[in-house]
């Protein structure tokens, strides 16, 4: 029986389990789709609008339209600094099949050593999102290009973009007057704006680069743009178009400039002219020079450890950075403190024996004219830059009036007015001694400073700039490099100015002038030699600063040592005396044997400044100076 | 009855039941057609919305809507010719069907052609391609119905170890191509067979804890890919340019649809790209996005009519084995809506499978009309059968 109902079916027992699995089944089907609904609605009502913004954040991508940045031109509109486009390689990793073999093709293409395919691979992952282009080399030249592009169907996701990159015409001439734009660095990244700096990668680094940034940077511009996955451009949905830099024009002269630095014929110095009425910068020149367009694109590491060890500093500033003792150059000045103070006139007289000694002390310093110049009025000890008229001064004076004096004209300060990076130099103090050595002022260190030595140092541009408020018979200017923004003139003078100087009779600046007139012409002139057919009247100061120490480096042979250890030769001069346009200053670094040199360098830039239609005949003045370098001239 | 041959002794004959009362009345078009009425029409609505839905999602190709349509009219062919066997006739071929479904896996696993990472094709050049593992979507359910049709139900654990081995030996050798997704369906089809015939509520429990304790047992023999997919839906954001991406993808696309949705054609996560595998797996995202709440639930909607449809039609089955291979086809087809529309909407793991008769693909559109075929035939010839 038991064994009978096994073998039994029973369809009715088998269709009322079906039903209640059945209905059981339905139950469980719509709870699963309720919570699919449940599920399809807490994404489409509850969080709506946070998938919302994200398929729009998807779609829409905003792009930086960087602005052109501005150009630069000289005061005669001459290009400066221009853009200019470059090529890059970039590359997409998404849409390369093999990255291995398509790095190894490029740098077979461009003939480049294997090492570089590391490289390459190093910078392919260096960007922010998939689907955007690494940069892997830029400034790629023609023959590159055309040798990617051909072989562009093997090389899917390289493409070859073009970039403005700045450039520097005359780099070399031109480097440490303009200064030089690079690649922004993390750290200005930090300080700026991004939305004016979207899509720029340069910034200016230093020089009127730098100082005028934001005028010849401009506005960046935005352009929304709808993507798809792969990030291509579909269409432009809206677009606010970049505002370019302003252009600038700058007071330099490209040809002063120019003849400037090959006036410094490979020696290390610095010249600098000034317009004395307006303070606008003539020409800055630092030598050597560097050309900055390798800052551009990225200088590579061996080159710039090869300007940073280059023995000549080339990278120095020496125009607004560089520290010389200013020699006798500052006699005209401490002249002037002299009559300002009231412990000189120009008429009074002193005996010179060739040396002076303060009282209580049996130590000479002694005149650079062994058996003294006798007779020293005010005019003739500029001309002839005797000591002992000057220690004597000095010590009349005391450091403390030298000081404010010499301060009044700029020493020991920053006195330019759109020069980035410009150093104070130094105008020694009884003060300034005290908090450095903590020592009292001696006064032998007094009559150092009397002739420009000892601490004082000072800057070219200070020079220059102390020279052309002298030749303004102390109105003060402060120098400038921009004269144009766009094409608004800027005002022709920098409103705040130091105060001007003044002295108690204004016909002694005429006698400060006649002194210095002097040197170039006076049958005693220090730089008569350079006098020689002057076709205007010039007034000029030479001066000798004594290199004290000679840097660090020890591995040069003697010879080199020898040339490093010679004394700097400078002048200071403005021309024409009556009516003056040009004040220069100059210092040749280890030029030695006496300050003519210094002297010719300076008329040549006046000659040129004030004959601007003549043509400058460098070589004659170069066998010039070799004539007169080989003589030992007066200090 | 001359058309019941009793191919195996060791099948035991299908019950012949006494003649019902009476002579069959008229029979409709639809009765001699062998189809359901309610059900084509419902399927035919569905697979217009899912065109127009793939119109969009393809990127706006025609082409793929033609091959798609050509594709449901195969399968359509299918169904009718499906539709027109008695289940008498499904009953005899379960057996020899599912040999061969497997004998086609092993070969698969020998001489397979590989595609998209999983071997699961097999290949005559020039003539065929196809994945036996389809096949086995119907197959390995019908020979479960079949087994346990002929035994005393509810199935006792004789007959469990039975079903197991039948459901096992297929599922092993499609897990291993590996095709996580057909795997899955194959394995839900035949379980539902041995449910609906009644398995003891013991027995479920039992094996829900055997599944649970399987768990780390099957992680460790998953593929890299697969544990990677299911890493990714436990958080998606691990890796958002990834494996991770389809899923922030498509539940941004549904998620910006709103309740109303882009527009046709206007969905920006669709036309842009930036869905993947936006006209096959994950095509409701398309719909959720372009026709937004609204749009899915009507078409959620429809699923769930057609599903109740089924139901309605296994639980009218003449006898044990039409209803268990009528049930399963129907809750089958449901399993493909609840984990395709799960896994689209983030709330289960991606796993390859469609969404049926939406998604473009043509395999997986003739497996299912052949299964609605089944189904068709099962409901249509009950009074041709004497009872």
């Amino acid at each position: 029986m038991r064994k009978n109902r096994d073998n039994l079916k029973s369809p009715e027992h088998e269709l009322r389990i079906f039903r209640v699995r059945a209905l059981l089944a339905v139950v469980l089907v719509f709870a699963l789709t309720g919570l699919l609904m449940g599920r399809l609605a807490y994404l489409q009502v509850v969080q709506h609008d946070v998938y919302s913004t994200r398929s729009e954040k998807n779609r829409v991508r905003v792009e930086p339209l960087p602005p052109t940045r501005g150009l630069i031109y000289d005061r005669n509109g001459a290009l400066l600094a221009e853009n200019r486009p470059t090529y890059n390689l970039t590359l997409v990793r998404e849409r390369v099949e093999d990255l291995d073999a398509t790095l190894a093709l490029l740098v077979d293409l461009l003939e480049l050593p294997d090492e570089e395919a590391a490289a390459f691979r190093v910078r392919s992952r260096q960007r922010q999102r998939p689907f955007q282009p690494a940069l892997l080399m830029s400034d790629l030249d023609e023959d590159q290009i055309a040798r990617v592009s051909v072989n562009r169907h093997l090389l899917p996701g390289v493409e070859v973009e073009a970039q403005l990159l700045r450039y520097y015409p005359d780099a070399e001439v031109m480097t440490h007057a303009l200064g030089y734009v690079g690649r922004i660095n993390a750290e200005e990244m930090a300080t700026l704006d991004t939305g004016r700096y979207a899509g720029t990668h340069f910034i200016g680094k230093t020089g009127v680069e730098r100082f005028y940034e934001e005028e010849l940077h401009g506005q960046a511009g935005l352009r929304k743009v709808e993507t798809n996955a792969r990030g291509r451009v579909l269409r432009e949905l809206g677009r606010t178009d970049p505002v370019p830099g302003q252009h600038l024009t700058l007071t330099l002269d490209k040809q002063m400039q120019k003849l400037a630095y090959e006036l410094m014929d490979g020696r290390r110095g610095s010249i600098v002219a000034i317009q004395p009425q307006t303070g606008e910068i003539l020409a800055m020149v630092s030598a050597p020079g560097f050309d900055s367009n390798q800052f551009v694109t990225g200088i590579d590491v061996a080159s710039y450890r090869g300007l940073q060890e280059d023995l000549d500093l080339p990278l120095y500033n020496r125009a607004i950075r560089g520290h010389y003792p200013p020699g006798s150059t500052i006699k005209p000045f401490l002249a002037l403190a002299g009559l300002a103070e009231g412990v000189i006139t120009p008429d009074r007289t002193i005996n010179d024996p060739g040396f002076y000694q303060l009282p209580n002390d049996s130590r000479r310093y002694r005149n650079w004219l062994r058996w003294g110049h006798g007779r020293v009025d005010m005019e003739r000890s500029i001309a002839v830059s005797n000591n002992t008229y000057y220690y004597s001064l000095a010590h009349d004076l005391g450091i403390d009036r030298i000081h404010d004096n010499m301060s009044a004209f700029g020493f020991g300060q920053r006195v330019g007015h759109d020069v980035f990076g410009e150093s104070t130099a130094l105008m020694p103090s009884r003060d300034w001694k005290r908090g450095r050595f903590n020592q009292p002022w001696y006064p032998g260190e007094t009559l150092s400073v009397g002739i420009g030595q000892g601490y004082w140092q000072v800057t070219p541009l200070q020079l220059a700039t102390a020279t052309a408020v002298l030749a303004n018979r102390g109105e003060w200017v402060k120098p400038r490099l921009a004269s144009h923004i766009g094409d608004a003139p800027l005002p022709e003078r920098v409103p705040e100015t130091p105060p001007d100087i003044m002295i108690p009779n204004d016909t002694w600046w005429d006698r400060i002038f006649s002194g210095m007139e002097k040197v170039m012409t006076g049958s005693e002139g220090t730089a008569r030699r350079t006098g020689v057919g002057l076709e205007y009247r010039m007034g000029g100061k030479s001066g000798t600063a004594q290199v004290f120490s000679l840097g660090q480096d020890q591995k040069y042979n003697a010879e080199e040592l020898a040339e490093r250890l010679r004394d700097h030769a400078l002048f200071m001069a403005f021309a024409p005396l009556e009516d003056p346009q040009i004040a220069v200053s100059v210092i040749v670094e280890n030029a030695g044997g006496g300050s003519t040199h210094a002297a010719h360098l300076a008329r040549a830039m006046t000659d040129t400044w004030l004959f601007r239609d003549r043509e400058p005949d460098v070589e004659e003045l170069r066998e010039a100076m070799e004539d007169d370098d080989g003589r030992v001239a007066g200090n | 009855m001359g058309l019941m041959i009793d191919l195996s002794r060791a099948l035991r004959p299908y019950p012949v039941r006494a003649p019902a009362s009476g002579i069959s009345r008229r029979r409709s078009l639809w009765e001699r057609l062998h189809l359901d009425p309610w059900l084509l029409g419902m399927l035919l609505v569905l697979m217009a919305a899912g065109l127009v839905v793939l119109y969009s999602a393809s990127g706006q190709r025609l082409e793929a809507v033609i091959a798609q349509g050509i594709r449901f009219g195969v399968a359509f062919a299918v169904m009718f010719f499906l539709a027109q066997l008695t289940p008498a006739t499904l009953l005899r071929w379960a057996l020899p069907v599912y040999v061969l479904g497997v004998l086609l896996l092993v070969a698969v696993e020998l001489v397979g052609d590989v595609g998209m990472g999983a071997q699961r094709w097999l290949v005559i050049p020039g003539v065929i391609r196809f994945q036996p593992s389809e096949l086995m979507k119907l197959a390995v359910p019908l020979m479960v119905a079949a087994y346990l049709s002929r035994q005393e139900l509810p199935p006792r654990l004789r007959d469990i170890a039975v079903c197991l081995v039948l459901i096992a030996v297929p599922v092993v050798l499609i897990a291993k191509q590996p095709d996580l997704g057909t795997s899955l369906l194959v394995t839900s089809a035949a379980v539902f067979v041995v449910l609906l015939a009644g398995l003891s509520w013991r027995f479920i429990t039992a094996l829900a804890v055997i599944a649970a304790a399987a768990l780390p047992l099957l992680w460790a023999n998953l593929h890299n890919y697969q544990r990677q997919r299911v890493l990714t839906f436990l958080d998606p954001n691990s890796d958002p340019l990834g494996s991770g991406w389809n899923i922030i993808q498509s539940t941004t696309a549904i998620g910006s649809g709103g309740v109303f949705g882009k527009g046709w054609l206007q969905g920006t996560q669709s036309q842009l790209e930036f869905l993947p595998e936006r006209h096959t797996d994950f095509i409701v995202a398309v719909l959720g996005e372009e026709f937004g709440l609204v749009g899915i639930i009507a078409i959620l909607l429809l699923y769930l009519l057609i599903i109740s449809r089924g139901l309605w039609l296994a639980v009218g089955a003449q006898d044990t084995f039409g209803r268990l291979v009528a049930g399963s086809i129907i809750l089958t087809f449901f399993i493909y809506v609840f984990v395709n529309v799960g896994m689209v909407s983030g709330i289960l793991p991606v796993v390859g499978v469609p969404l049926p008769l939406v998604s473009y693909g043509g395999t997986s559109s003739v497996t299912l009309m052949a299964g609605f075929g089944i189904l068709m035939a099962i409901h249509a010839h009950r009074r041709l059968l004497p009872r």
